[in-house]
């Protein structure tokens, strides 16, 4: 009634009442619109956040992105602080991290969803992945630091060189002296394949879930075993699924620093892992990556951190801080193209 | 034809494959009780010769004193008050910027958008989402605080710190913004549309459809999200420990600095002090409030969405 009151009253009463109507319901309309507009102002506000979020770390990073910022390790000088070795820290870490979730996380989704039956321990299994999805990074940190530290204290006293163990009784084989440091790759790998494992797990079980059960039913009916129709016939229809979401678990492992904090990674590094600090060496020498993942290291968030919280009076660090976050982003960016073109690709040629 | 002989042995080749996968599923189990083993065993009972940490402080004083000063003398202040402030302070702000951010972009996304208009906004929400957490706080303290709050508050005359839990909670917020948005739209569009035509048909305006018919119906989907994004600003630690500061304060002041319970933890492993000290053992106390509150957030989440979801044939 009170959006009607600035219409003029009519002298029949059915003519007022229409009046009123209609201005009413322009006043809804009005609201209406309103709210899209509001709607569209707050979706296109994010959209904004994001142009001044790349804006604000281009804008500091122009004082320090130059080529040899990739190639130069830590430096106590701004002007030559490179990222070096997070850069190779990032590659081993997530390289070791997608070994060990990939086939892990792969293969609890199979069995989840192709094998289980439906008893109280799967169903404990399912509910139980849910919530580890959303169980904070830094409490896995936690279990890395405690549960996996000892393990190198006990690869430590194997390895010093001066063990040997006893193979089948027939000969002693020394085992060789490795330096296997605290805060090495493999732990760090262990902890950070735990915090994406539910992630790998859920996002395979939904590529798995999309393969039409005709697939499955016809693939038996012809003779097959259940494994066999696995192998064959559901893993290649549900790959391009299953490979999007693990690309996309693999780049938040990429992202990803409280664990690794946690875990007493270095922060200030001036070495990669294994003294390998360019492709060209894999090749010259292999022998090298053997004692990466025993090795201490860095990777790039943790670098990132560090340089963002430099006490620095004369804030020189934020330009070294906003190139290393570009250098993510860009590598970050590649990643997911790489998961967009699998799936777009594979859109086009499944069809069922 | 296999041969019988064929058969068996691919018999037992596939009981061992089904053994390794369900090896494979069963260690998220595994991870689960060892998270719950290795908090308990380092802050409530210690089996062996360590001693656990409420076995020096008592849990009496850990709940109910608000002083968090671990390395202060011999024995050390451990009240988690102050630490609980500055998380639900910075996880309330973050929901404060997420929830109207969120729903308001899922509402658009599924009632207003054109497909093709929604087809670009998705990715956008979606880099969001996928920026590290690093670089959010970095945008905190480097842009946010000296570039928008710093103006505006100074202009009204209020003065506010470098490291603040206000910058903090904005970018958790706007990191928690696409887990609500996408949460909710997923929901929405659940919502069938005989249910919206009814409401047109009666004369409603896509106002009144979307919030008298649309997010009602939706209702119990879209409080899940809110609280799920509420668990993930809680156990938010990277962007919270560039941003928020390191110094503990019990305050509800979000200009000041505050350290929250993932930024004590943070703090707590790149310290050099002696792997069994109080002060380091008390990261397993904070561990174990801080692995509770979000699973039970979590499961309140969970229990909302499936008690209250409305079916629709």
């Amino acid at each position: 009634m009170s959006a009607a009151a600035g219409e003029p009253a009519g002298g029949a009463v059915s003519v007022s009442f229409t009046l009123g109507a209609e201005g009413r319901i322009r006043g809804r309309l009005r609201l209406s619109r309103a709210f899209m507009w509001l709607c569209r102002l707050v979706t296109y506000a994010l959209l904004a956040l994001l142009a001044v979020l790349l804006l604000s770390i281009v804008w500091n990073s122009l004082e320090r992105l130059r080529p040899d910022f990739l190639s130069n390790h830590y430096s106590m000088n701004p002007e030559r602080c490179g990222i070096l070795a997070g850069l190779w820290g990032t590659f081993w870490l997530v390289l070791l991290t997608a070994l060990f979730s990939i086939p892990i996380g792969v293969g609890s989704a199979v069995y989840l969803e192709e094998m289980a039956k439906d008893t109280w321990l799967m169903r404990v299994i399912r509910v139980n992945l849910s919530n580890l999805a959303g169980v904070p990074s830094i409490v896995y940190g936690i279990l890395g630091l405690t549960a996996f530290r000892p393990l190198v204290i006990q690869l430590q006293t194997l390895f010093d060189g001066r063990h040997a163990v006893n193979v089948l009784g027939l000969f002693r084989l020394r085992l060789l002296k490795l330096d296997i440091y605290d805060g090495n790759v493999l732990i760090g790998a262990m902890t950070m394949s735990l915090v994406i494992l539910p992630t790998v797990i859920i996002a395979s079980q939904e590529a798995l879930r999309a393969v039409p059960s005709t697939i499955r039913v016809a693939s038996l009916a012809l003779g097959a075993t259940r494994w066999q129709t696995i192998w064959r016939q559901v893993l290649p229809a549900s790959l391009p699924g299953i490979a999007t979401g693990v690309i996309l678990s693999i780049s938040r492992a990429m992202g990803e620093a409280a664990p690794l904090m946690m875990i007493g990674v270095l922060t200030v590094a001036s070495m990669c892992p294994g003294g390998i600090e360019s492709p060209g060496q894999l090749l010259t020498e292999p022998g090298r990556v053997l004692s990466v993942p025993f090795d201490q290291f860095t990777a790039m968030p943790v670098e990132i951190y560090d340089w963002s919280k430099q006490p620095d009076p004369q804030d020189r660090f934020t330009a070294v801080a906003a190139s290393g976050i570009l250098v993510l982003l860009a590598v970050l960016l590649t990643v997911n193209a790489a998961a967009m073109i699998v799936r777009y690709r594979a859109g086009r040629q499944l069809r069922w | 034809m296999p041969t019988w002989a064929a058969r068996k042995i691919s018999r037992r080749h596939e009981t061992l494959i089904r053994w390794v996968l369900f090896g494979c599923a069963a260690l998220s189990v595994l991870t689960t009780a060892a998270i719950i083993f290795v908090l308990l065993s380092n802050a409530v009972y210690a089996p062996g010769t360590k001693t656990a940490f409420f076995e020096r402080v008592s849990l009496w004083q850990f709940l109910t004193t608000a002083r968090w000063k671990p390395t202060d003398g011999p024995r050390g202040h451990f009240g988690i008050w102050p630490l609980l402030a500055g998380t639900l302070q910075v996880a309330v702000i973050a929901s404060l910027v997420s929830v109207p951010a969120g729903l308001g972009a899922a509402i658009y996304m599924s009632e207003y958008a054109h497909p093709r208009e929604r087809e670009c906004l998705k990715p956008v929400l979606e880099i969001l989402a996928g920026i590290p957490s690093v670089v959010y706080g970095f945008f905190a303290l480097k842009f946010i605080t000296p570039w928008v709050l710093k103006p505006l508050f100074s202009g009204l005359g209020l003065e506010i710190s470098i490291f603040n839990s206000l910058s903090a909670g904005i970018v958790v917020g706007i990191m928690v913004t696409p887990l609500i948005a996408s949460l909710s739209e997923d929901v929405i569009r659940a919502v069938p549309r005989s249910l919206r035509e009814a409401a047109y048909a009666l004369g409603s305006t896509r106002f009144d459809v979307s919030t008298r018919v649309v997010i009602p119906a939706a209702l119990s989907g879209i409080l899940a999200s809110f609280l799920l994004a509420f668990s993930r600003a809680v156990g938010e630690t990277m962007a919270v420990a560039i941003a928020a500061g390191g110094n503990p304060l019990l305050t509800l002041n979000p200009l000041w600095g505050a350290q929250t319970m993932t930024g004590f933890m943070v703090h707590a492993s790149t310290g050099d002090s002696a792997a069994d000290s109080i002060s380091r053992m008390s990261m397993y106390a904070v561990g174990i409030t801080l692995f509770v509150m979000t699973l039970s957030i979590n499961l309140l989440s969970g229990w909302i969405m499936r008690r209250y979801r409305e079916v629709y044939q």
